[in-house]
């Protein structure tokens, strides 16, 4: 029994008929074609396919495509504008937050939805709001490094929106 | 003048399309009508196969085939390096069919594959296949496999020995434990891990049937190898007739070294459909049972020398668990790359060591980032450690009394690296330990350790400091060493670059190595514009395609940086040369008058007679001009085959709280010097030390492969095998010393696997060191809340 | 990795989700699905028909009753009882919700999909009964009231029954001479507690405790109220003492994580620094 859906993916309304039984994340993959959103294990711990529904990180391997029906999703293709890289692309790129990049948009949408609720985290802070993000490659010194700068350079950015 | 940026931390080129979402993994790839395979695993350790009945699971919807292995035309997968050096030698082989047949003998072993429209079609249906199997008795453990009755697994291998190997002088080592003032002995196990590339594996399989060949894409560190095994081992078919393609892979750690039952699957499988593409993606819970292990040893240590601490002698057995069937290079990891650099960094004269390789009902072990370098530097730096405390004196006195001098060097250590096989010197070709312990030693602040001590004791914690002086054997390897009959792995070893330059200048490298997130494509464009004195951003490298790529041996042992680059470095002369030949046509001067500065090809004397990279490049490839006898354009390759391995070195200090109520350790400060040589881009370099590091770490403290005794996986999830997480670290504190090596032009010794080598004895023995005031001397990984407090109540209970 | 097929409805209120439960024995409910999603996508679980509650606002969020106590919304999130600032008053809330799951499963799993789902090793539960909280449960025909004391019957198992769905958790309302916390050691990879523990305190009155109630998660059969170690406090113990009871009656469980003599230890000492928390926010 396929059901109907439509969801807002990076701004752009799609529609799909999928099996009640298929995950956000092969709906974004499969049906979608937006293959930045990883799946990296099986029992929701990895979060390599967090992406943002509502404004909120989930793991979208834990939650069923018609959960999402109707919904505003963004994914790690959604993060770049026209004005150039989000700022956290550009911290993980300039303070080698990544490797083999497996893990990396999931990470960058974690890092995005802390960034969102607190501007300025201490470093304990980010490795918290990371728990639920596995990286095998970095031993997220670099992960961290580079979500301390984004946020800075975003303060920096918004300081300078204010004031001009 | 372009900048040169050689030894400099660029940003990486390839991370643009990461950070965006535009990397190209396996699973990213779509082929037009292409089905899907599931695999249905055994749900028993060890059991016959009376039958297999898949009619239901044909009739299921969507399923195109399903497929047994007497489907499978030519079933086991080979293997590619048996335990070897000594004469006579016997190596009880049975390896891993592409599908199983009569038997399984690890739980998650494949039984059956079906290929349907779609993933979710497969899997349905996998539940609709009957097997029906004998149950038998198992056997987990390596050393318990080897006793009288135990569970046997495979005829041809009473007691389930794979070999029983040994190296070294017996009679010299044995003599020396036994005039020795001090000897201690330890039980050391080294538990079993479970890799965890953040990538599973995956493969997608098509075969032509109007050209009758085959195209896989694959998951793999060895595109190259994988062609060799799969087409001359596995499908019967000439190497040319098999496509080989990596596209971006995400982690390996060693595990996508290794050539793969499903990698047959799918090529079958396409044939079978007529040329539908099929494609498998490994789950996680698959990769846990059924994509390699590594470590597992469990070993008797018995280190000799005098009161003074000077090292006489180490003698050691171990029982190296290989799993229910052999994985492809799986006994050469605890022979030649364990036991023939056990002595580490000290001038231990006598070393014998005796390793027994074992079948168990567990999956294959095979290389995992450091593959027997990381267990023998355990060994050893546990044994300082233990010999330090023996004859009190400090852990770092007592290295420091056994390091071999700067002098030394090329240094041949006793357990036989020098004579390995077909008669190649494997020396240490550099080294200078002390300084490197020292500077370590200062950044941690241990001098001051013992007030830290008892600061941690007012706060109900013990404090420890462990230190880990390892070094390791990169950059692997002369062929005339691995590649000779007998020790060697049968292959040769030596690696490829191809450059060729466009008509605008542009330049395209491609080469044998295969990346798995180190950041190929920067560090070659670095090598390369340094050679050729032209910009990266001219420079775009390509790898990962056998078609298209020179022959080499992928990625892993750490030796692309060393044996890859020196390739590069070799083709990129090979096209100055010739550039510079015909700069000396166009200038009309003699070649010998042709200096080269960077990009630009001049007249000794004459600074303004003068041809750039490009004019000569574009003039070369139109080539109206060319002179009698030279041939047009610039393309060039070259084949290195490295004189030696290169040895970093280094000293990591970690320094652990353990909570006296819990036993809970926390690592509060890691301090690491590392001495890989000269560096192409260090920020790349510290990168892969953090996560060397880290995965050391996580084997100290958290990680371990557990199995029941009826050969289930306990551990058999991330819910249940602990992935470090970021809270669990300090910051990692990371400093140097250089000393270049002599191997390469460039100066690099490798970084892929030090951190991982290092830090597990570090933190380990920070752990025992924590643990001392308990008189506990040694307790095995991982160091659990659980374990740490249970050995601190049996020692209360034995003061009591 | 993928669930067995099943079928799928999104109820529009309440009144629906019951009914079509009444009407499907097979059919089972879904709210963040943080519990059963993963259970589904190993096969472990496989409902015939999913009845998708997620959407019903009517059950969503934090309001104080007439009688002081406190209402929360079956369907709140993690996320939205971290971000409450009526629960921001209690201090075992506040220990325990940052550190339950990770930001992603915060943001999707509910207070009441966890008690549902009455994992042995969740910390919810705990909390909840140290907070002597009442479950309210509604099905097609009736709405009942469950104390949490009796909710909890085993693994995986509770009190609630076919056709029932949880609308809300009732906690008392806070109080200033009440301390309470949480103190929990994880297991490391999936994060569940080895043991947790959350302990509620009054104030001193002379030389005994006002009040005291701790529950204790990811070591029995299911969450309990440690009650002999409640009595020994009330009988004059000290903290120290009290802890020693905290496994007393109870069948400890073992794993490959922590043995019984191991969890019962800790269960102890989080026991003790569980109290001694809730003592020190007394003031």
């Amino acid at each position: 029994m396929a059901a109907h859906l439509s969801v807002t993916v990076n701004g752009t309304v799609r529609e799909a008929d999928v099996e009640p039984r298929r995950l956000l994340v092969q709906l974004i993959r499969e049906d979608f074609d937006l293959t930045g959103t990883h799946v990296g294990c099986d029992t929701s711990q990895c979060g390599a396919c967090t992406v943002h529904v509502d404004g909120k990180a989930v793991k979208s391997c834990t939650m069923l495509a018609v959960q999402a029906d109707g919904s505003d999703v963004t994914t790690i293709e959604g993060m770049a504008s026209a004005e150039g890289l989000h700022p956290l692309q550009t911290a993980f790129w300039e303070h080698h937050g990544l490797q083999c990049g497996f893990c990396t948009p999931g990470m960058i949408m974690t890092a995005a939805a802390l960034l969102a609720s607190n501007p300025d985290p201490t470093d304990d802070e980010i490795r918290h709001a990371i728990a639920g993000n596995f990286c095998r490659c970095t031993g997220y010194q670099n992960i961290v490094i580079a979500i301390r700068a984004a946020a800075a350079a975003m303060r920096a950015g918004s300081t300078a929106g204010a004031a001009s | 003048m372009t900048t040169d940026m050689l030894g400099k931390s660029v940003k990486r080129v390839e991370d643009r399309r990461l950070i965006t979402g535009g990397g190209r993994y396996v699973d990213d790839i779509k082929l037009q009508s292409m089905a899907y395979c599931a695999i249905l695993r055994s749900p028993y350790a060890h059991a016959n196969i009376r039958s297999i009945d898949t009619s239901a699971a044909k009739a299921m919807p969507g399923v195109l085939d399903v497929m047994v292995g007497t489907d499978i035309p030519y079933n086991p997968l080979p293997l590619a390096w048996p335990a070897g050096g000594s004469a006579g030698l016997q190596n009880n082989v049975n390896t891993p069919r592409a599908l199983a047949t009569d038997s399984v003998k690890w739980t998650g072993e494949g039984v059956a594959a079906v290929i349907a429209e779609t993933p979710e079609q497969a899997f349905d249906a996998l539940e609709a296949i009957v097997v029906d199997y004998e149950p038998l008795p198992t056997v987990v453990d390596a050393e318990k496999a080897t006793q009288p009755g135990a569970p046997q697994l495979h005829e041809n291998a009473p007691n389930n020995i794979v070999f029983d190997w040994t190296v070294g002088d017996k009679a010299g080592t044995d003599a020396a434990v036994d005039a020795a003032e001090v000897v201690v002995r330890q039980r050391i196990v080294n538990q079993r891990l479970i890799p965890n590339p953040m990538e599973t594996r995956g493969d997608i399989g098509l075969y032509n049937p109007g050209t009758d060949e085959y195209t896989i894409w694959m998951s793999s560190q060895t595109p190259h190898i994988q062609r060799i095994l799969l087409a001359i081992f596995v499908m019967g078919i000439p190497e040319h007739k098999l496509r080989c393609i990596s596209p971006d892979v995400g982690g390996a750690f060693g595990t996508k070294i290794f050539c793969y039952a499903d990698y047959v699957v799918v090529l079958h499988a396409s044939k079978r459909l007529g040329g539908r593409a099929v494609k498998w993606i490994e789950s996680r819970r698959e990769n846990y049972q059924s994509t390699i292990h590594g470590r597992d040893h469990i070993t008797y240590l018995e280190i000799a020398g005098s009161k003074q601490g000077e090292i006489s002698a180490v003698r050691v057995k171990t029982y190296a668990n290989l799993g229910g069937r052999l994985s492809t290079i799986g006994p050469g990891i605890p022979t030649t790359l364990y036991a023939r650099v056990l002595s580490g960094c000290y001038k231990i004269p006598n070393v014998f060591a005796e390793v027994i390789g074992v079948y168990t009902n567990t999956v294959f072990v095979d290389a995992y980032r450091g593959a027997g370098r990381p267990e023998a530097t355990y060994v050893i730096e546990r044994a300082m450690d233990l010999f330090a405390n023996e004859i009190g004196m400090d852990p770092a006195e007592l290295r420091r009394r056994n390091f071999i001098a700067p002098d030394k060097f090329p240094y041949e250590n006793p357990s036989g690296l020098g004579t390995a096989s077909g008669g190649a010197k494997i020396y240490i070709d550099s080294g200078n330990y002390e300084p490197a312990m020292d500077k370590a030693l200062a950044m941690a602040g241990y001098a001051g350790m013992d007030k830290a001590k008892a600061e941690a004791r007012r706060r109900g914690k013990y404090l420890g400091v462990g230190l880990s002086t390892y070094i390791e054997v990169c950059g692997v390897a002369p062929s005339k060493w691995i590649g000779a009959v007998g020790e060697g792995w049968g292959a040769a070893m030596w690696e490829s670059a191809n450059i060729k330059v466009h008509l605008t200048g542009k330049v395209v490298v491609t080469m044998g190595t295969q990346p798995q997130g180190q950041g190929h494509e920067t560090t070659y464009a670095q090598v390369i514009g340094h050679e050729l004195g032209i910009p990266m951003e001219d420079i775009v490298v390509q790898h990962s395609d056998t078609q298209g790529t020179p022959m080499g041996y992928g990625s892993y042992g750490s030796r692309t940086s060393s044996v890859g680059s020196t390739a590069a470095i070799r083709a990129a002369a090979k096209i100055r040369e010739k550039a510079r030949r015909y700069a000396a046509h166009m200038l009309e001067a003699s070649v010998e008058d042709i200096e080269v500065d960077g990009a630009e090809y001049r007249v000794k004397g004459s600074p303004d007679k003068k041809k750039t990279f490009q004019e000569i490049a574009f003039a070369l490839d139109l080539a109206f001009d060319a002179p009698e006898g030279m041939e047009p354009y610039l393309d060039e390759t070259a084949y290195y085959d490295t004189p030696n391995c290169t040895w970093p070195f280094g000293t990591h200090v970690a320094i652990v709280e353990v909570d006296e109520a819990t036993g809970h350790v926390d690592l509060v400060k890691y301090v690491a010097v590392d001495d890989v040589g000269n560096k192409i881009n260090p920020m790349i370099v510290d990168g892969q030390l953090h996560g060397g590091i880290a995965q050391g770490v996580g084997q100290a403290l958290w990680e371990g492969a557990v199995y029941g005794d009826d050969g289930q996986l306990l551990s058999g999830s991330m819910l249940d095998y602990a992935m470090p997480r970021a809270a669990w670290f300090p910051h990692l504190e990371l400093d140097e010393t250089v000393t270049p090596s002599p191997v390469n032009p460039i100066g690099v010794k490798g970084v892929g696997e030090a951190g991982a080598i290092a830090s597990t004895a570090a933190v380990a023995n920070a752990v025992n060191d924590a643990l001392k005031p308990f008189g506990i001397r040694h307790l095995d990984m991982p160091l659990t809340s659980q374990a740490v407090w249970k050995a601190m109540q049996s020692s209360k209970g034995a003061q009591a | 990795m993928i669930p067995a097929a099943f079928d799928y409805v999104r109820a529009t209120s309440l009144d629906d989700a019951l009914a079509r439960l009444a009407a499907d024995d097979g059919a089972k409910v879904i709210a963040g699905g943080q519990s059963i999603l993963p259970l589904m996508k190993l096969r472990l679980a496989r409902p015939e028909t999913l009845v998708d509650i997620g959407r019903l606002t009517e059950l969503q969020g934090v309001r104080r009753l007439p009688d002081g106590r406190v209402a929360v919304g079956a369907l709140t999130t993690y996320a939205a009882m971290i971000a409450d600032p009526i629960l921001g008053h209690y201090g075992l809330l506040r220990d325990a919700l940052p550190n339950i799951g990770d930001t992603q499963v915060r943001n999707r799993g509910t207070i009441g999909g966890a008690i549902a789902h009455a994992d042995p090793a969740s910390d919810m539960p705990a909390i909840l009964l140290a907070l002597d909280a009442e479950v309210v449960a509604r099905s097609a025909t009736a709405e009942r009231t469950i104390p949490i004391t009796s909710f909890f019957e085993g693994a995986f198992d509770s009190a609630l029954r076919p056709g029932e769905i949880i609308t809300e958790i009732r906690l008392p309302g806070g109080r200033d001479d009440v301390g309470s916390a949480y103190s929990a050691i994880e297991q490391p990879a999936s994060g569940y507690s080895i043991a947790g523990v959350a302990a509620v305190i009054g104030a001193r009155s002379g030389d005994r405790w006002g009040l005291c109630a701790v529950g204790v998660t990811g070591v029995g059969e299911h969450p309990y109220r440690a009650t002999a170690v409640e009595q020994a406090i009330r009988g004059g113990a000290s903290v120290a003492d009290a802890a020693t009871h905290a496994t007393d009656g109870i069948t400890v469980a073992s794993d490959i994580h922590a043995d019984r003599e191991y969890r019962t230890h800790v269960a102890a000492v989080q026991v003790r620094r569980a109290l001694e928390a809730a003592a020190a926010r007394l003031g």
